[in-house]
Formats: structure tokens, sequence, C-alpha cells
């Protein structure tokens, strides 16, 4: 199969080390160095997929990002990636890639009838057609087109490599290792600065890779060499090639991915695959450098048609001839360099270039090599179906409308450069206004907004001359803004060919009576023909004619055809360049990697788990866990084959006979102290507290300003200035930023310290009758009476030599301590717990039975206080003092908090005294009633009373108080449930309170 | 991601610190009459400008203070940080 169109010592592969991969199902070789794309060009391959949306055969238009084309999917399986540019991938051992978007095969794809039908699909075509019958859209449209269009298969399963993130800070970073990069790298990190240089491409060196320049009397590819290694033995430099900065943010925040694994041949499962740098910059070089614009033709997109520099990279960098019989299609001098290269390896090209003449250097140097030019000449069409074949030359008319002449002339290939556009993303990214420079007809950078500095060609200087002295003098002037010192290099001399002016001429007109399509943007298969027809019904942004034609909104961003549509709707509209405008340009600069971006934050690592520190405990006897924000709770303790509510009853119904114990370690704990301390929970809390004693707790509910109930708990006087406040789980984060807020921002005069202690105390809550008995054996030196210690006390005590704090305080409204000692202590008291209420029958419980105790009790928990109640909605208003003032109190007056007819909390009973009622349910008067069914109020929790044997319901309902008693329906259409309720108080059991104070 | 000068700890990325609003707000003192446009404003109303905007920013994963920070809400450049005693 070799096709000799590898040239002998050219280029920079390895060709010791030969690599075997496999491109649709069939193998081939290339050499190490290579991309996919050299390889398979060595192999003469040429059609490597279809086009989105007609399904045209495609080939290799760039040779690097650029490519909108060549589009393989690389692997099978996990590892599978799709729409992977093949002028991107190393070639490494056993590379596996196929075509995209073709079946049954990329030589013969059944789509390809779309471009058959291509009058029926122009612009907006989706758009117009599939607008009825409405609800056709989803069912029949919308899957036939998203089957029909698209790129690669997304892999189903979980991406099996590692990612990582790295955090870098530096002085400069410089985008992109050109010329004009590599001098401003080397004179910031001369004069001291801390430098990244980054490099995209495998290779340093831009330009100098292909270009016929000396530096210093050096060959341009060995000054690169030179420059190199001399950063790299620099201590305050970190050089990196295979890294893309792909994104420009705030406060010259840059985003970097780079490449450390696909290209090495011995990796690990541990090597991570790709690392995402955040790279904070002082100041930022953009070198970037430029993307050579197409020249629009008929049937321009055909395999074989690329840009003359690619051609040229393919020849210098792989030593891969493109083609045998080349044609290459101007505006411009820098194709000759691509001539030039041809003819110098053997190979007759001929030129067709627009203009009618060119007097630079690289023209007489084409000449002198008795090069075929044809001057005032365009490609009008090309043929071949599969791989070009041929071209239609025209000889163009004065006033370019049309043709003198046309002919037709056989090639296998056809180089095009319609001129430079500068790569300004990153520029723009960053805030730059572009403006237009008419020269080279492109976009280039003006004032900066943040620290950026756009040079070389980036910015529109296409010398290397400006570019060297560009890059010195920035790479100075900014490292001396950041070090102040004063080591200035000199510019070394350069030589290099000369280049005229381009012709701002790029869109071939069409023969009379042929209508050849004449593609814009190749990967989105936008054609001239759409553009005219979106002007012509009246599109008139450039935003809008994107979004209507899909110009330039495909994975690579329209870098080769954004200008390109933008002269053209401007040549329309009879409008310059810069009236038209250009669409935003975006991150990131070239498509990364999602699970780049995640990094090793994914499954378990998605956030962090806070466990207690029994959580072990709570594992080795049979726990099923929940997740309660971030900590890890115990939900139930499994005894054999119990199902969840079989085990929060056998829990619950223990701590109503004799005794339990819950871990409460992860109720928000916060330590206040300081001598205003009364004074500042006075004003946070809406009940009073300055003549709360030392040694007792108190249950407080805070509000936000507006009124509404932001969260409730205990907070207990430990002495005369020190308290300890308990919040709940969820709000603790919440509650502590609050009181922070108040305390330096609203009230610096108070003084107080908060301080959160969650993570210090260990939390372990008795409940139970048996309760005191237990707390009896636990703390045998105190006394634990009632009067000792009673309902709402507080004590100090030793539990075996483990200092401790008792509160008695009752979630599950039985009799009931909350024991706390320090985390490290958390075991030894749970255990002690566990082993000393053996005889009392003690058994842990979970979460769940937790829920039951408080629901049948009515206490409240953040199912009701769910950011919409007030006060009195779950009938605390007893707490609002009406003595002081405090957070959120003037806005109770509000008229919607005023109204009698609000929601109240209230108890619910089914009728049949079996059915749970679903949380969520709407509670309803009339359960058949047509829709929207009027609502009254909702279900906010629902457990199995264990005191009564059968479901009771917590529900806010409107004017509550005034329906106890009634009968109403649950309704949960999600649950497809409709029960008869009966509302009942929300204090279902014990409802005057006597078992936590007996 | 933005670069905040937190007064007491120095530069630091953005992901340290929750927004806190407009700190030119002044809660009513406690106790004393409102009207209902007064209190009205003070709960919900706030300026949107495009500009200069002197804001609250809490160090939350740092020294857990609040600070004021004059930002340019269209450009995102911050002028100036401050402690909450201090004028911006």
């Amino acid at each position: 199969m070799p096709q000799n169109l590898r040239l002998d010592k050219v280029g920079y592969i390895n060709r010791d080390k030969k690599i075997s991969f496999k491109f649709n199902g069939k193998k081939y070789f290339g050499y190490e160095g290579d991309t996919l794309a050299s390889a398979l060009l060595a192999n003469g391959i040429h059609l490597i997929g279809r086009s989105f949306k007609y399904h045209r055969p495609r080939g290799f238009t760039g040779a690097g990002v650029d490519e909108p084309n060549a589009h393989v999917q690389l692997y099978s399986g996990a590892k599978t990636e799709p729409n992977v540019i093949a002028t991107t991938v190393e070639l490494v051992e056993g590379l596996v890639a196929t075509s995209q978007n073709c079946w049954p095969s990329v030589s013969f794809d059944f789509g390809a009838i779309n471009n058959l039908l291509n009058k029926f699909f122009p612009a907006g075509f989706y758009y117009k057609t599939f607008m009825w019958p409405k609800n056709f859209w989803y069912k029949i449209y919308e899957p036939i087109i998203r089957k029909a269009a698209g790129l690669g298969v997304a892999p189903l399963k979980p991406d099996p490599d590692r990612y990582e993130h790295k955090f870098e800070y530096c002085d400069v970073l410089i985008v992109g290792s050109g010329p004009s990069g590599l001098a401003g790298a080397l004179a910031a990190a001369k004069n001291g600065a801390r430098v990244i240089l980054a490099e995209d491409k495998p290779r340093f060196g831009g330009s100098l890779l292909t270009d016929e320049v000396t530096i210093g009397n050096k060959k341009g590819k060995d000054w690169v060499d030179e420059t190199i290694s001399q950063l790299k033995s620099m201590p305050n430099v970190i050089v990196k090639n295979r890294s893309q900065v792909f994104g420009y943010y705030d406060h010259n925040m840059m985003v970097m991915s780079e490449r450390t694994k696909d290209h090495v041949e011995n990796s690990t499962e541990f090597t991570p695959r790709q690392k995402l740098w955040y790279i904070r910059a002082k100041e930022v070089i953009v070198s970037t450098g430029s993307i050579e614009r197409p020249l629009v033709f008929g049937n321009n997109d055909r395999p074989g048609i690329m840009l003359a520099s690619a051609a040229k990279e393919y020849m210098k960098v792989y030593g891969v001839l493109v083609g045998k019989k080349p044609i290459i299609f101007t505006n411009n001098d820098s194709a000759y360099d691509t001539a030039i290269e041809f003819k110098k390896n053997g190979i007759d090209p001929l030129v067709v270039d627009i203009r009618t003449n060119s007097e630079s250097s690289v023209v007489q140097e084409a000449k002198n090599l008795n090069i075929n030019i044809k001057f005032s000449h365009g490609i009008v069409n090309s043929k071949g179906y599969l791989r070009v074949n041929s071209a239609t030359v025209g000889k163009l008319n004065d006033d370019r409308s049309g043709y003198e002449s046309l002919e037709n002339i056989s090639c296998d290939c056809i180089c095009v450069s319609g001129n430079w556009t500068p790569t300004v993303h990153l520029s723009s990214q960053s805030g730059n206004k572009l403006k237009f420079d008419e020269k080279i007809n492109a976009f280039i950078p003006s004032k900066s907004r943040q620290n950026e500095s756009t040079i070389g060609s980036a910015n529109g200087s296409f010398t290397l001359k400006k570019s060297l002295e560009d890059g010195f003098s920035k790479g100075y002037e900014l490292s001396n803004k950041i070090t102040a010192k004063n080591i200035k290099g000199t510019t070394p001399t350069s030589n290099e060919r000369n280049y005229a002016q381009h012709d701002k001429f790029w869109c071939m007109p069409l023969p009379k009576n042929k209508y050849y399509k004449r593609c814009v943007d190749f990967q989105n298969d936008v054609y001239v023909s759409d553009i005219e027809l979106a002007v012509r019904e009246g599109f008139r942004s450039i935003e809008h004619v994107k979004r209507y034609t899909t110009l330039g909104m495909a994975t690579d961003q329209g870098k080769t055809s954004n200008l390109n549509g933008l002269q053209l709707v401007s040549n329309i509209e009879n409008k310059i360049v810069p009236e038209v405008g250009h669409t935003t340009f975006r991150p990131p600069y070239t498509p990364v990697t999602i699970g780049a971006i995640v990094g090793r934050e994914v499954g378990k690592h998605y956030r962090p788990t806070r466990k207690s520190p029994m959580h072990e405990w709570h594992e080795q006897n049979n726990a099923v866990f929940v997740d309660a924000g971030l900590w890890v709770r115990p939900r139930y303790y499994k005894q054999e084959n119990e199902t969840l509510l079989e085990a929060a009853k056998r829990e619950a119904t223990n701590v109503r006979k004799n005794v339990g114990v819950c871990d409460v370690t992860s109720l928000g704990k916060i330590d206040i102290k300081g001598p205003d301390c009364a004074e500042f929970l006075n004003r946070i809390y809406t009940n009073a507290w300055m003549k709360l004693p030392v040694g007792k707790a108190r249950y407080g509910v805070m509000l936000r300003e507006d009124g509404i109930v932001f969260d409730d708990g205990t907070t207990t006087r430990i002495s005369e200035n020190h308290f300890h406040m308990t919040t709940t789980t969820a709000q603790a984060v919440n509650v502590l930023a609050h009181l922070e807020y108040y305390l330096q921002v609203v009230w610096p005069e108070l003084s107080v310290n908060v301080l959160s202690t969650t993570e210090q105390w260990a939390g372990a809550a008795l409940a139970g009758p048996n309760s005191r008995n237990l707390l009896n054996k636990l703390f045998p030196e105190i006394d634990v009476s009632n009067e000792a210690i009673p309902f709402m006390g507080y004590k100090e005590a030793n539990l075996f030599g483990v200092p401790a704090r008792i509160f008695r305080i009752s979630f599950s409204g039985e009799l009931a301590y909350e024991i706390n000692v320090e985390s490290g202590y958390g075991i030894f008291m749970w255990e002690k717990i566990i082993e000393l209420g053996k005889e009392m029958n003690i058994e842990p419980y979970g979460t769940e039975a937790l829920s039951t105790l408080r629901i049948e009790m009515g206490h409240v928990a953040g199912s009701e206080i769910d950011g919409r109640v007030i006060s009195s909605d779950l009938s605390l208003e007893g707490m609002l003092s009406k003595k002081k003032d405090f957070i959120g109190k003037r806005s109770l007056n509000r008229e919607a908090f005023i109204n009698p007819n609000r929601e109240k909390i209230v108890g619910v009973v089914p009728l049949d005294k079996k059915s749970m009622i679903p949380e969520g349910s709407h509670l309803v008067s009339d359960n058949k009633a047509s829709l929207p069914n009027p609502k009254l109020g909702h279900i906010s929790a629902s457990c199995w009373s264990v005191e009564y044997n059968n479901p009771f319901s917590l529900a806010i309902l409107k004017d509550g108080k005034n329906k106890i008693g009634e009968k109403l329906y649950a309704v949960s259409p999600l649950k497809n449930k409709s029960i008869e309720v009966e509302i009942v108080s929300s204090h279902y059991v014990d409802p005057k309170g006597e078992r936590v104070r007996s | 991601m933005l670069e905040i000068k937190c007064p007491y700890c120095g530069k630091r990325s953005q992901n340290e610190f929750s927004y806190g609003g407009d700190a030119s707000v002044k809660r009513p003192q406690l106790g004393k009459e409102t009207s209902d446009k007064e209190w009205n404003d003070f709960v919900y109303f706030r300026n949107n400008p495009r500009g200069k905007h002197s804001e609250l920013w809490h160090h939350v994963a740092g020294c857990r203070q609040w600070f004021k920070v004059l930002r340019n809400t269209a450009t995102h450049e911050i002028f100036k940080t401050s402690k909450i005693s201090e004028e911006l």
C-alpha cells in the first residue's frame, strides 16, 4: 500500500520507529512524531468523514486545531472519544480511529441522499418545515433529524481515565511558542520574571517549523531548539507543550488543558490523561499566531482541497506529500512558499493567482524555479466525488463578475490561501474590543482591558522581524513592570522572504447558469447561498445570521469560516466589514474534555463526606446510611430482612417504651462568647434571652429580615458570658454566616465572638422513659433527678474520666438527654452507652425513627421550615416577644402575614388508618374536581405513628386550625394516590408535653 | 474567577468568598419606628448599577471576616477593598 508519498529526510518525524494503527478497520503504518492526519495522508487517504447536514465527502482542510472537517471517533467502549480532530491526534501504537456521521461506510454513505435533495434543505429549513403539527417535533421530527445529522457517538460508560487540576501563579504567561512568543518568553525570563510558556502542539516553534528563515545566522528551527533548551534550564520558567490555553477569564485567570497521557505508550491507569491548569498571571502575552482562510469556489469542500499552509506543514514537519499533481490557488504571496516546497521535492505545482501580478521576492523565487503561474485566474469549480480529480480554472474578466474563458485541469489536490486571520480569540475573551485592519482584511486587538498584550501575527504583524522585535520589547517591558530589573537583551538579526499585498477578492463568482455549492463553513455545511438567503429573508445582525444559518457554530467555532461569512454579509449588504461587526468569541478556544473540567471531583469525590466519630460503629452494626447535606447519617439499623418502615417502627417503639440512642453529632453547634452574648441572642431570636439563667437551655426560633422562619434550635447558657447554640444540620453553615454578618457588619459595637464547634463535639441523644436510669449509670457520681437536672437543664459531668456536657433537651417528646463529649471520645461515649444500656434494652435509632418521633409529637423540622412559613404558621407565635425588637419583627405586620386564612400546621390521619400519605401530596376538598383543583395545603412529613399504630402526617393547611375535624383528600398525582383524611391537631402524642418534664 | 484582596488575608481566588450584597444598605435601628416604605426599601430594594458598586463579601473559606469591595459590575474590575470599619 505505501504510495511513496513520504519524503526522504524532510520533516521532524522519527523514521526509526514505525507505528501501526487502524482506521475504519484497516491497518496502516506511520512513524513516531506523526499525527493521525499526517499518517493517513502518507497512506494516500484524504476521505475521512461526511459533512454534518448533507453528508458530503470531506477530507483534511488544515493541520492543527483549525481543522473543521477531519473528525474521528477514537477507540471504543468506555474509552471512546467522539469528534476528535485527526490533525491534533498524535500517532501511538494501536490507535483505533473510525469515521463519523456515515452509514454504512465513509465511501458509500446512505445519508448522502441529503446532498441530492439539498435544494430542499436550505438555511432555516428545519425552522420552517417542522412547525406543525406541534407535538410531532418531540416524537417524530427531532429524533429523525438528530439521527441523520450529527457527529460522533458519546460514550455510555463512565470515563475510566483520571484528570488532575493544578493551580499556578506567574508573572508572565506566554500563549504560543512562535517567533514572537519565544522572543517574549526569553526576554521576560532573562529579566527575572516567573514565566510560563504554553504551546498547544507537541513541537515548539509555530511558523518557524515551516518557514524558510534564519535568526541570528541559524535556521529557524535551530533557533527554536536552542531557545527552548535555554528556557528549560532557567529555574523561573515553566515550559509546556501539548498545552492549550483555551480560556481567558476575569482578573487574568487563564485556563489551560495539558495532554499528559494519550501520546505516551507506557502509561498506567494512574497516569492522568489531562491536567487542567488554572493560571493566575500578572501579565499575559497572547502570541497565538494566525490561521489561513480558505478561498470560496464551486465544490470547494471536496477531499483533497486544503489550506496551502497545511500542505506545507505536512511536507516540512511530517515529510508527507498531500498530492503529486497540486494546484495552488491563492490571492496572496504566502501560498508561494507551498509551491516552492512542492517544487523542491520534485513535484510540479500549478499556481492559480487571482491577482494580476506580484513583484515580491517569493514570487520571483517561484518564477526562477520555473513554477507555472496563472495570474488573473481563479478556480471556478472542482470535480471528483470522493477526492478531487480536476479543477475548472477560469480567467477572470476585468470587473471580476465572470470569466473570459474556462478550462479543465486535472489535479489530485488543491491548496488554497485566502490570506491570514489573526487568532484573536483569547484577546477578545479578555475584553479587548477588536478593530478591523483594512490592510490585512481582518480583526486585530485594539485596547486591552486586562493585563493582556497581543503580539506577532495574532496582532496582524506578519513579518518575522517585527514579531521578534515586538516579542523582545514586550517581554522586557512587562517583566520590568513586575521585577523592576533592567536586563535587556538585543533582538537577533533575521532573514526572511518578503511578501506583497494580498488581494481582497476571495469568493469566486458562478459562471452563467451554473449553481455550484460554494462552502463557507465546512463543518456546519453552510454555503454562500444559505447566507444570501438569510440576508434576503431579513436577518441583519451578524449574530442572527449566525444562528439562522449556523455559520461558525460548530465545534471549530468558525476558525476558518467566520471572517469569510462576515465578508460575504458585508458584500451583500454593501457595507464595510467593521459595520457588520463580529460575533462574540467565547471560551473554550478548542473543545475541552468534560473529564478535564471535572477533574478528580467524580463519584464519591464529587463533594466532601462528613462522618461522625461513631461512623465505624454504625457500619459494624448494619446501619443503612442516608445523606444529610454533606453528612452521612444512619437512617436505620437493619435487623434480618426488615424494611425501612419496619425498622423505623421497631426503633421508635423502643424509644417510647425503653430507651434509644441516636447519633446527633451532625447538629450544628456554635460557641458564643463575650459580655454581650445575651443581648445578641435577644436580637437574633424571636423570644427573650436576657434572663436565661446559667445552666439552662432555651428553644429559640430565628427569622430572616423578611419575617420568614430561618432556623430553630436550643441554646444553652454555659456560664455568664458563654453560650452553646445548636442549629439544624442543614442550616449550620448559613446560621454561622448570618451571626457573623450581624456581629461584624450591623452591630460591631456588640462584644461577642462566634465559632463553629460542630466537629469538636460528638453528640448522642438518649431518649425514652429509661433514659434517666441510663444517665444514672453513665454518671454515677452526680444527681440526675428531675430536680437536679430539670427539663431544659444543663450540667457538666464526668463520663468515666471524660469531660461531658449533659443537656436535658428532647426532640422525640420523650424524657431525653443529649450528651456531648470531645469528638475524640465519641466512640468511647457511644460504646459505654450501648454497654450500660443493654439491661434496659437500649437500641440505637436512625434518622427515620428520629423523624417518626418528632412528627407524631408535632415538632417542626426542615420539611416545615421550608423558607415560606412564618412563626404563626408553625404555631410558634407564642415565641414572638412583644417586649423587644428582633430580626424580622418589623416584617411580621405585613398584610400577607396577618391574613387570618394563612396556612397553619395541622396533623393528618387517613380515614382507613392504613394508607401512608405520600409526602408532598396536596390537600383538596374534592378529589374528583376538574383541574386545576384548588390546593388547600400540602403534606410536609409522614410517618407511621408508633403510639397509635396508624399513619400520621404533618401538613401546612390553609386556615388549618379551623379545619380540625374536617375531612379532606390528600392527592398525589405523582404516586397516583387519593386518600381520604381527617384533619387533627399537629400535637398527636402527649399534647401537653408531660413526658419531657417527667 | 475573580481575584479578591481580603483586607485581612491578602489576594485570594473568588472561590474562597461568598457574595453578600450591597454594602451601602443600612439596617434601621432596632426598636425604632420605621415606615412601611423605609422597611420595604431596606428588605427588598437594591440598586443594580452598571459600573461602580460597593458590596459586601465574606471570606467564608478563610478568616470568616465580612469586608467591603468596590467593584465594576460590568468589567469586574476591583478598585478597592476595605474592612467594614473603614471608608471604601
